[in-house]
This record gives C-alpha cells, structure tokens and sequence, in this order.
C-alpha cells in the first residue's frame, strides 16, 4: 500500500512539473524560416513563434481539425480575430509590436501559442 | 506579405490558390508555366498548401488564364470572399457533424447493449474461462471503438500532453482510457485483482466515447446559430454590380467594381458598392444597417450605402468606396473582431482554464488513492471507478464557453439593432452605466437648426438687411448655427457681402466689418464685453430661449440692429428613449454649449433634468470627469466628431450616426441611426448579454464544483451514493451543450418595444 501511495504521490508531483513548472524553450524563429502555424488535434504547431520586433508580420495558418475550436485564432493584444477556413491557408497580417511576448488562442483558449517579439 | 493592390490591378507579390493540383509533379509544370509570363519574377509553389507565391508586376488575372490553360484551376488568395468563407465554413461544420454522429452510433451500437445488460442484473465479473473468453472478445472490440470513434480523443491528448498542455481530450483519454486498461487487467489476470473487483467498465468506456461524440456534434449545431447575425450581414452584399463601361451598362463581379465606376441601380436592387448620386431619385430602405425602419429619400449628391435596399426610383452613382472599404464591410470586421473579443468577466475563467484538467487530474488520483487506503472492500474497483468519473465529469469546455458564446451571440444581436459594439469590455462596461451625459446638437435634437424669428431692434434695417449681414458673417463661421442663417439667406435668394477683419471669439461670437461698419454678431456676453446696451431686448431674448430658441445678438457700430433666433427641432423619438434609459436607473444629464435658458427649455421638454449648459468645446471632457469623480459609470453621446476627446475619456463613448455615415473608429459603441433609441437599445442589449454571461458562468462553475466531489465519492460515506461514470459522460457532454443553448437564447431578445 505503501508503494501505491508513494506511486499516486509521485504521479501528482509529475503533473505539477509537467504542465506547469516546465518552460518550453524552443521556438520557431519566423525571421530565418518561413512559418505556417499548424492546427490540428488540439495544438498550434509551432506554438512558440519568434518574430521581429516593430514590423508588421503575416502568419500562415492552415487548420486541419474540423473542430469548433479550431476556427477562430485570436492575437486578443492586436485587436485581431480571424476566422480560419478548413484545409485552406489563412494568412494573418498583424501590426508591428513591441518586443515582448504575446499570446494567441482559440476563444476557448483550448488551443494557445506564443509570439514572441524580438 | 501581399502588398495592396494598386489600380490597374498589379501587385509586387501575390498568391493563389491552385485547385485540382493532385501530384508532386504538378508543381513544377504549374511553377514554369507562371515563370513564363512576362514580368514575373519568380514563382513558388507550395504543394502542402496547394498555393503558389508570385514575385513580379503582373495582373492577376493573366496567372489565373496561364494556370487554367495547362488543367488546373486557380484564383487569387485574397479574393476569397466572406461569402465563400461561410460557405466552407458551414460544410466544414456538416462534415465534423456528420463524422461524429457517424462515430457516436458505432460507439452507442456496443455501449448500448451492454448498459442494458449490465442494468437488467447481467454479471460483469470475470470468473468463469468462458467469461475471460466472451470479455476478451467485447474487450478488442471495445478497443476498436477507441480506434474508429474516439481515435481524435486519443490523438488530441497525445498531441497536448507533448505540448505540455491539457484539454478537455486529455480528460477524457484518460478517463476510458483508466476503465478500459483496468477491464483488460482483469480479464487477463484475473488472479492479480482482489476477488470482489473482478469487473469490467467496457460499457462505460464505450457509452463515454458516443455521448461526448454526441454532445459535441449537437454543439456544433448549435453553434451555427450563434452567428446567424453576422451570416444576415455577409448576405447583405451583392455578387454582382451593373456599371457604365465604355457607354454602355454591363454586369460585372462585385470584386471588379472600382473606385468612381459609375453603377447603375434599379428599383428593388440592392445597392452593391457605397456611392454618390449622380443621377435621379429614390428612397431606400437602409433598416439591414441601421435599425431605421423608414426609407429614406435620396437625390443627387446624397450617399448611398452597400447594402442597402433601393426601393423606388432608378438611380445612377459614383462609387466612393469599394471592397473591404465599404462601410458594410468595415462593419462586418467590426461586429467580427467584436464577437471574438472577450469582456473581463470572462477572464477569471480564462485564469482557471489554464490550471482546471491539471488539477482535476490530480483531484482524480487523490480519490482514488483515498479509496484505495480507506474504501470498502471492494476498494480497488471503488477506487477506479472514482478516478476515472471524477475525470470524465470535469468539463473545462463548459467554463470556457460561457463567455464567448453569449458574446458572439450579444454583440450580433446589438448589431441587428444598428449598435455596433467595439469589444467585449464595450459591452461589460455598457452595462454598468449609472450616468449618461447625452450632448444636446445632433443627439437629442435633430442638428439642423432653422431661423425662426427675426426681431428687428432698429427699425432703420429691413429684416433682408439682418439676414444679409448675418449670412455674409456666418457664411465664414464654423459654429453649427451658422448654417441654418446661411441656409435661410440662400433661401430667398440673398447674395452675401464682403466682409472684412473677420475674428471668431471662442464662445462669444464674432466681430467684423462691412464697408466701415463694424459688427458684432454672437450671444449676450459679446454684448455685455463689448458693451452693447440692449434694454427690453433682454427680456424678449429670454422669451425666445424659454421657447427652446437660441437668440444671436447683431450689433452694428455697436448699436443693437436686430436677435435672431435659431431653433433646432428635437428629434421626435428622444422624449421616450430618455425615459427609458431613466426608467433602467440611469442619471441623464444634458450638455450643451448653448446658453443657459435655450438648454433648460430643450432639458424641460424632453424630461432631463440636470443640464451642463454653455459649456466650451474643450470643456466637455471635463463635465465628464466631473461626473467620474462622482464615482458614476458615465457613459457620453455625441455626434463623435466635436465631441472626440470627451467620448474617449467617458466610460463607455457612444457616437450616434446619423444614417450610415459614422466614424466608426472613433467610440465605444456606434449607434448606426439617429434616434436615440438605439441607445437604449444599446444598453439594454449588454445588460441582457452579461445576465446571459453570468448565467453560463455560475452554472458552469457549479457543475464542476459540485460535480466533481460528487464523483470522487464525497456522498459515499454518508448516503452510499457512487456516482456511475456513463452518467457523468452524459452530464459533461451535455453541460456544454447547454452552455452554448443557454446563449443562443439571446437571439429572442428583443429590446423593449418603442
């Protein structure tokens, strides 16, 4: 019994770590490569887009999940909300920014990504 | 990436969409065909995407021909209208529909028959050889219903769990995920589970999988029906236009109207692009934009907006404003952007969001663990079954559907009304009003003031003498009651004089000469300043403003010659829109720049009774703040041009349009007609949002609250209640559901009846 509980504990402490305390560093850095933001099955792939500061940017979306969810991505920082056609690339202009990091997401915010502005 | 289109149609870049491109080897013939036109650049496909990016100063449409000519079809990425855009959307919609009910029938076709065998008494424990043999069976099929049913629940967990995110699939991954794998344990090692907790959950992992299948497809049904208002706006835009080409009339696509084309309308058309009259006369019906339900009478040099509905006459117009300029189509991006923005109610359940499946998953061990270490016998079966309906209850989709649903469904709502809404804090704040400051020109009245009376004060003048020498000064002035004595002289036929050492004093009037006369013209305190003695005047003047009148003062060689006195008619509607925005509780205050006793008389009769009068121009902002400091919500109406600084500082800024013609950049909230009505309506559309919103919120988080400890088992001790997993499937696909139906309830609210 012992074991299991110690077990159960451990799993809690995984979860703790895994979803939370974990930092991702990896990013996609838009200024070297050409960008286009996957949607599918829950996640933006790349979730962790690098672009350049004080320049206005477009980013390539292409949503492959019939879901809902999927349809409408939102840079609630930039005012901008656009809807995402089905197995269709969708690109989003966007203003120049300020360095920083900006969040982008679903209106349910099941799906979510960061920009980042450097 | 795409740079704007000029006129003839030429871009640096540009990319199109390739249609019928099956094979890797199409990009190269699709690529050299595109390189070899004229003037391109460079040309890259990319097959993944089926698009291809053209470099180079070319026509569109010769890429598109050069495409076509070699078997495939082509159009241009940008042309892709709101129109087609709903279009796919919709059948995307019908295909994710479709696919799930497909998915929750095969799930339900084996969930189903077991549910009924397990309720009607059948074992579901594993004992016999003959059981294991008959269980294994059902298990591999169950695993297969996993695959063909739920695959995109697994896939999705997956997917966030790499991400290091969590979603409502990773829940329910887990959740069948737990009762499957224990099933499957038992069936083979029986040996290794306690006697009395040999039983499987098939059914329950099956039953879970075609519920959710079945809660998300009605959602995505329901769903539809929250944008129907912005569908009615895309509806509004024609495909087609008939425009004067080389003398004669042709149709061509709406796309390819451009800028000072000469379009032709006919009665019972729709107007296809904003324009100028330059020919003929009719009335249209502008009530899809503006709320406004009488047609309104056009002629030459009158506006006429996209949309819109000619109802009688034939007219011929210049377009002004094409394309995404359109005020339709500014207004369709606004009312988007808006549906999509989010109030700060609904960040508190963003913040949970964030931390909810984590935690539930922790929660879930927990219960299990509690189980395991202090349950009945048989704890091990009790404790799986906690875990995964503690883990199937919790629905994040619920807490996170609250808010943009009700959202989406309000601001289309308000914009079906002509409100349009800037964002979701627009409308949160909209429905906290306690003080609305309502400017008196232009809001409450008409704002096309005519002369009234002329009182001749020196009987040397004829009254065409006064209206000559006024016209002539206000021909030069600014203020909004220039006009009206501008327009009374053009009226009879009155040629202006020069008019010399013109000077415009702010809130005063204006001083000038004529020959070498000198002339004041403007209100009493001109009069007072420059010490014009007006005797009985003075009375006949304050007649005149208790009457609703603005008296102005003409003196010349500063002697009094004549008042005259300019009225600007209330709009007939603004006694009975003040009322109900005071009978929603709200304070109503006038602000005016007109003198005192002209601002109380128009305050008396339309029921306000706290007036801000003669006050600056760049003072308005102040009686804003002034009431702010009041601790009062306050919200500001005007006409959003002279009025900019004092609608930005308010809480919430209304700019009310007259017509179409509306800044629409300039306020919080843009009210599309005239009557004050629609502000009302406004308010009382937000008030009802965020009653829809607080509904959805509550219900979402006490379901979860309550929800989840009931599944844990927390009643167990007490009354001996567990709750069955299949039951919390029905309930979580369902929370969300009602969510969304709850929302959609919005779109029977009818501001009150006026």
């Amino acid at each position: 019994m012992m074991i299991i509980n110690l077990f159960g504990l451990v799993l809690i402490a995984l979860i703790v770590w895994w979803f939370w305390l974990y930092k991702p560093a990896k990013a996609i850095d838009s200024t070297v490569e050409s960008v286009t933001v996957i949607v599918n099955n829950g996640v933006y792939e790349p979730s962790r887009i690098i672009v350049a500061k004080d320049k206005e940017t477009t980013l390539n979306f292409l949503r492959k999940d019939g879901s809902p969810c999927a349809a409408t991505v939102i840079f609630p920082d930039f005012e901008v909300s656009e809807e995402l056609p089905v197995d269709e690339n969708k690109a989003i202009e966007l203003p120049s920014m300020a360095p920083g990091q900006y969040s982008f997401h679903c209106p349910m915010k099941m799906y979510s990504g960061t920009l980042i502005v450097e | 990436m795409n740079k704007p289109k000029d006129s003839t149609g030429h871009k640096n870049s540009q990319e199109l969409i390739i249609e019928g491109a099956s094979c890797a080897s199409c990009v190269a013939k699709i690529e050299t065909a595109l390189k070899r036109i004229d003037g391109v650049d460079n040309a890259q496909m990319n097959f993944a995407l089926r698009t291809v990016v053209v470099d180079g100063e070319v026509d569109s449409e010769d890429l598109v021909q050069a495409i076509e000519s070699i078997g495939y079809n082509a159009r241009s990425a940008e042309d892709t209208s709101d129109d087609e855009l709903l279009d796919e959307k919709e059948i995307a919609d019908q295909k994710y529909y479709t696919s799930l009910m497909r998915q929750m029938w095969i799930a339900l076709g084996l969930g189903v028959p077991l549910m009924i065998y397990s309720i009607a008494g059948g074992p579901m424990t594993v004992e016999t050889t003959l059981e294991r043999g008959i269980w294994l069976f059902i298990g591999i099929l169950c695993a297969a219903i996993m695959y063909f049913a739920g695959k995109h629940f697994y896939v999705g967990a997956w997917k966030s769990f790499v991400n290091h995110s969590a979603n409502m699939d990773t829940l329910i991954a887990l959740g069948t995920g737990t009762a499957w794998i224990y099933s499957m344990v038992v069936v083979f090692f029986p040996m290794a589970v306690p006697e009395m907790a040999r039983h499987v959950y098939f059914e329950a992992t099956a039953m879970i999988i075609g519920l959710i299948d079945l809660g998300l497809a009605l959602e995505v049904k329901a769903r539809g029906r929250t944008s129907e208002a912005i569908k009615r706006l895309i509806g509004l835009q024609v495909k087609t236009a008939r425009v004067v080409r080389d003398k004669k009339e042709v149709d061509i696509a709406i796309e390819q109207v451009l800028l000072n084309d000469i379009v032709r309308v006919r009665p019972g058309e729709k107007i296809p692009v904003d324009g100028l009259v330059i020919e003929g006369q009719t009335s249209i019906d502008e009530s899809m934009l503006t709320g406004e339900p009488m047609p309104v009478a056009k002629e030459e040099e009158d506006e006429v907006v996209a949309g819109t509905l000619n109802k009688t006459g034939s007219i011929l117009f210049k377009a002004t404003r094409v394309g995404k300029d359109t005020a339709l189509a500014q207004i369709i991006n606004m009312v988007k952007r808006a549906q999509n923005s989010k109030p700060p109610i609904g960040r508190l359940a963003d913040a949970i969001s964030a931390y909810f499946v984590p935690v539930v998953m922790i929660i879930s061990i927990i219960s299990a663990l509690v189980w395991l270490n202090f349950g009945p016998d048989p704890a091990l079966a009790f404790a799986v079954v906690s875990a995964t309906t503690v883990l199937i209850i919790a629905c994040p989709c619920a807490l996170g559907l609250a808010t943009p649903m009700s959202v989406m469904v309000g601001v289309g709502k308000a914009a079906e009304a002509g409100v349009l809404i800037r964002n979701g804090e627009a409308l949160q704040t909209a429905s906290k009003i306690t003080a609305m400051i309502l400017d008196k020109t232009g809001t409450i009245t008409e704002g096309s003031p005519t002369v009234t009376d002329i009182l001749v004060a020196d009987k040397s003048y004829t009254e065409k003498y006064i209206l000559t020498i006024a016209s002539s000064i206000e021909s030069r002035s600014e203020h909004p009651l220039a006009q009206a004595i501008v327009d009374s002289a053009i009226a009879q036929e009155i040629d202006p004089e020069d008019i010399s050492d013109f000077q415009a004093i702010a809130g005063h009037g204006i001083e000038a000469k004529l020959e070498d006369h000198h002339l004041l013209f403007g209100n009493q305190k001109l009069m007072f300043k420059k010490g014009v003695f007006l005797g009985e005047f003075v009375s006949k003047a304050q007649q005149l403003a208790d009457e609703a009148k603005t008296p102005m003062y003409l003196a010349i060689d500063n002697k009094l010659a004549a008042i005259i006195a300019v009225s600007d008619p209330i709009k007939e509607d603004s006694i009975e829109a003040i009322k109900r925005l005071q009978s929603s509780g709200i304070r109503v205050v006038m602000l005016t720049g007109d003198n005192r006793a002209t601002a109380n008389a128009v305050a008396k009769k339309v029921g306000i009774k706290e007036v801000f009068a003669e006050v600056l121009p760049e003072d308005k902002s102040n009686k804003v703040a002034e009431l702010q400091a009041q601790n009062e919500i306050v919200g500001m109406t005007g006409d959003g041009i002279n009025d900019a600084p004092a609608l930005a500082l308010a809480n919430v800024g209304f700019a009310i349009g007259t017509g179409t013609d509306v800044a629409i950049e300039s306020a919080d909230i843009t009210l599309m007609r005239g009557s004050l009505h629609g502000l009302a309506d406004a308010i009382a559309v937000s008030k009802a949002t965020l009653r829809n919103i607080k509904q959805n919120l509550f219900g979402a988080f006490i379901y979860n609250v309550a929800g989840v400890p009931f599944a844990a088992g927390l009643l167990y001790p007490f009354f001996g209640l567990l709750l069955n997993p299949v039951i919390a499937g029905a309930a979580m696909a369902f929370s969300s559901l009602t969510v969304v139906s709850n929302a959609n309830r919005l779109r029977l609210f009818k501001p009150q009846e006026h």
